[in-house]
């Protein structure tokens, strides 16, 4: 029983921490399946943290610190679209100046606005998301095995959780479904064809990278505002680069980036609440636990368990012939 | 035809996109309520001003140099290494094994060795990488990231289970040995009388990075492989169908660039630190990106980039002890220049194409 009420604890870490990872691989799908690439995901996610953390500080509401945080990503996709559509420049190494920019600024500014050592005032109240019970969440938890499950592990997250893993069919039903999702994906494998049919290459691109900044946008105001009570410096802590990699790990599907997403978040959630572990004498020390996610990624890539290939036209910028 | 004159590719463009950044870094600095002009001139006697402050400066751009020549050996390939981080951080590995496990009579050699334990650690990090974009077609920048963290984890590993001294709660290796100890600045040109670079970290070091350049500028243009990776870098249907094999120049290219990334360490970790501690790189590795691209992968540009980002990362530390601007305003305009110099090259580059032009068609 013991172990069941552990289990129960570590997978709703579980769902916890997978959370920003889901918000933001989803992002970086919509950017990358329109031929973006994108790994600014990390710097877009830092931003809107502070933003969101700094407004809802402020006002002492969360939902406008939400609108803060999409706000702010939403000017840095802005700046990448720029960069890597209008001017055809390189997406990677844009993508790396957006993601020293956040790192810069947020800080500089939080520095400027709180002058606590580049952090935000800890948030309470009205400015944080609270967690959302269930009806008969309570009643029901003594029921066993059901109880804890419907309880704990679904009941009790904030609303950006269920927003975050509701996002995935909507993903797959815009992308497979809808025509908007036929033409983005056509227009990540194959732009002269999407030119040809007599729709914009630009802002078919445009309209995925905006995507891309909302989304980014919900996972920073979820870390800073629903999963911790304020910004720190630094605080997306390379989530942005695990989300890239459940992308990859994923191989740009919707569904199985939600699995993916759940994987990294689960071996997230058993490195914080077990330092090593001790497998019948054999101990794998945390250290392994962190670097699991980045190891599976490049398993994934080097195309030992299944090959993933990208977008065919991703990190191509799209010249128009004259 | 060349649209533009040579002169103006590689000094007019850099310039002005250094001038945009620069600009929007005193809006910056004005926007958080500070004095741009102020702020300059501290930073131009704090980083300029001494001899202590050119003796931190130069050390930074000794890190600098070796980062900044690692992306820009695999540039010319047409690669984009984002991994010389952790390169870096493999590369200390190595310098603290030869230095902590081996004993040496004299810092000459053990410099020696060290050079080399570190460029095969870095080249080793590198190799992997490589090996998956020349034979399995993975893309270098993502495994290379990818890199980045393993490395941290392995290294915090192997400072916290296997290298911290006995009764340590540190996760840091122990001191080295005497003997190991780089002559510094301050024992290399000071005089009985006059005492200079007192307690700088700049070290012998910085001419080792010094030799990387010329020797990296002739490799690239005077040799054999050199040709070859530029060819491929240039064009790869054209390098193969002269004979040239990518996954070769792919793989000798990064194990040269993972090598001078690693070869940093001699500066930080066992010039300056004289241990090896957990973050010791601070960065430097991403600086490498900014200084490659500010320097049009040329190893002379690289020298000016380095120079230049040692004073920014020097005359920022003495900002941050005398304002209130924090450090991170290095960061805000390390990442101005990249999206300047990087990605928005072509902002820069088109108007003046047009107006060389135009002044082109009215001469005639």
């Amino acid at each position: 029983m013991e172990f069941f009420v552990t289990l129960i604890q570590v997978l709703d870490s579980t769902i916890r921490l997978a959370t920003p990872l889901l918000l933001a691989c989803l992002a970086g799908l919509y950017s990358e399946r329109a031929g973006i690439f994108d790994i600014g995901l990390e710097g877009k996610m830092l931003m809107a943290a502070f933003f969101s953390a700094a407004v809802a500080a402020v006002t002492g509401s969360v939902w406008l610190g939400l609108l803060a945080g999409i706000g702010a990503s939403l000017i840095l996709s802005a700046l990448h679209g720029v960069a890597s559509i209008t001017f055809r420049g390189n997406q990677l190494i844009s993508g790396v100046a957006i993601n020293f920019l956040a790192s810069g600024l947020t800080v500089l500014i939080a520095q400027s606005w709180f002058q606590q050592g580049g952090r935000t005032p800890s948030l309470f109240g009205g400015g944080r998301f609270e967690p959302i019970n269930f009806p008969f969440a309570d009643a029901l938890s003594g029921v066993p095995i059901i109880g804890p499950i419907y309880s704990e592990l679904l009941s009790g997250h904030s609303i950006l959780v269920y927003v975050a893993f509701l996002m995935v069919p909507a993903t797959w039903w815009i992308l497979y479904r809808t025509r908007f999702g036929l033409r983005l994906r056509a227009v990540g494998e194959n732009p002269a064809a999407v030119d040809t049919a007599g729709v914009s290459v630009v802002g078919l691109r445009f309209a995925a990278v905006a995507i891309c900044g909302v989304l980014c946008g919900i996972a920073g105001a979820y870390l800073a505002t629903a999963l911790q009570a304020g910004f720190v410096k630094e605080m997306t802590a390379g989530r942005g680069f695990i989300a890239l990699a459940a992308l990859i790990f994923a191989k740009w599907r919707p569904w199985h980036a939600m699995w993916a997403c759940l994987l990294f978040g689960l071996l997230q959630a058993v490195a914080l609440r077990f330092q090593n572990i001790d497998l019948g004498g054999v101990v794998i020390p945390v250290q392994v636990m962190d670097a699991l996610p980045y190891i599976l990624t490049v398993v994934i890539l080097a195309g030992f368990v299944g090959k993933a290939i990208p977008p065919r036209a991703g990190g191509e910028p799209y010249v128009k012939e004259r | 035809m060349d649209k533009m004159p040579k002169w103006a590719d590689v000094i007019l463009i850099p310039l002005i996109s250094l001038i945009l950044a620069a600009i929007l870094s005193a809006l910056v600095i004005l926007a958080i309520g500070e004095n741009p002009v102020e702020a300059v001139n501290l930073m131009v006697t704090g980083a300029l001003g001494s001899t202590y402050g050119w003796g931190y400066t130069l050390y930074y751009a000794t890190n600098f140099m070796f980062t900044g020549l690692a992306v820009a050996v695999a540039f010319h390939a047409r690669m984009f290494n984002i991994g010389g981080e952790g390169q870096a951080m493999l590369g200390g590995l190595g310098v603290a094994m030869v230095c902590l496990y081996i004993d040496w009579p004299h810092w000459s050699i053990a410099l020696l060795a060290a050079c080399v334990g570190s460029a095969l650690f870095g080249a080793m990090w590198a190799a992997i990488p490589a090996y998956l974009q020349a034979k399995r077609g993975s893309h270098i920048v993502i495994t290379t990231i990818m890199f980045n963290f393993i490395a941290a984890a392995f290294l915090n590993y192997m400072l916290v289970n296997v290298m911290r001294p006995q009764g340590s709660q540190d996760p840091a290796t122990a001191r080295f040995p005497e003997t190991v100890h780089l002559p510094t600045f301050q024992s290399m040109f000071s005089t009985a009388e006059n005492a200079l670079f007192r307690g700088a970290p700049a070290n012998i070091s910085f001419f080792v990075a010094l030799l990387a350049c010329v020797v990296v500028w002739a490799l690239i243009w005077r040799t054999r492989l050199g040709y070859e990776i530029r060819a491929y870098g240039h064009s790869e249907t054209g390098a193969v169908y002269a004979g040239i094999s990518p996954v070769r120049i792919t793989i000798i290219a990064m194990l040269i660039s993972g090598a001078l990334a690693g070869m940093m360490a001699i500066n930080n970790v066992m010039g300056e630190a004289e241990r090896l501690v957990l973050n010791s790189t601070e960065g430097a590795g991403f600086i490498g990106i900014a200084v490659a691209l500010m320097g049009r992968s040329h190893p002379f540009g690289v020298f000016l980039a380095a120079l230049l980002f040692g004073f920014l990362y020097q005359g920022g530390a003495e900002l941050a002890l005398w304002t209130s601007i924090p450090r991170e305003l290095i960061v805000v305009i390390q990442a101005l220049v990249i999206l300047f110099t990087g990605a928005l090259d072509n902002m820069v580059r088109m108007p003046l194409e047009k107006l060389f032009l135009s002044l082109r068609k009215g001469a005639q």
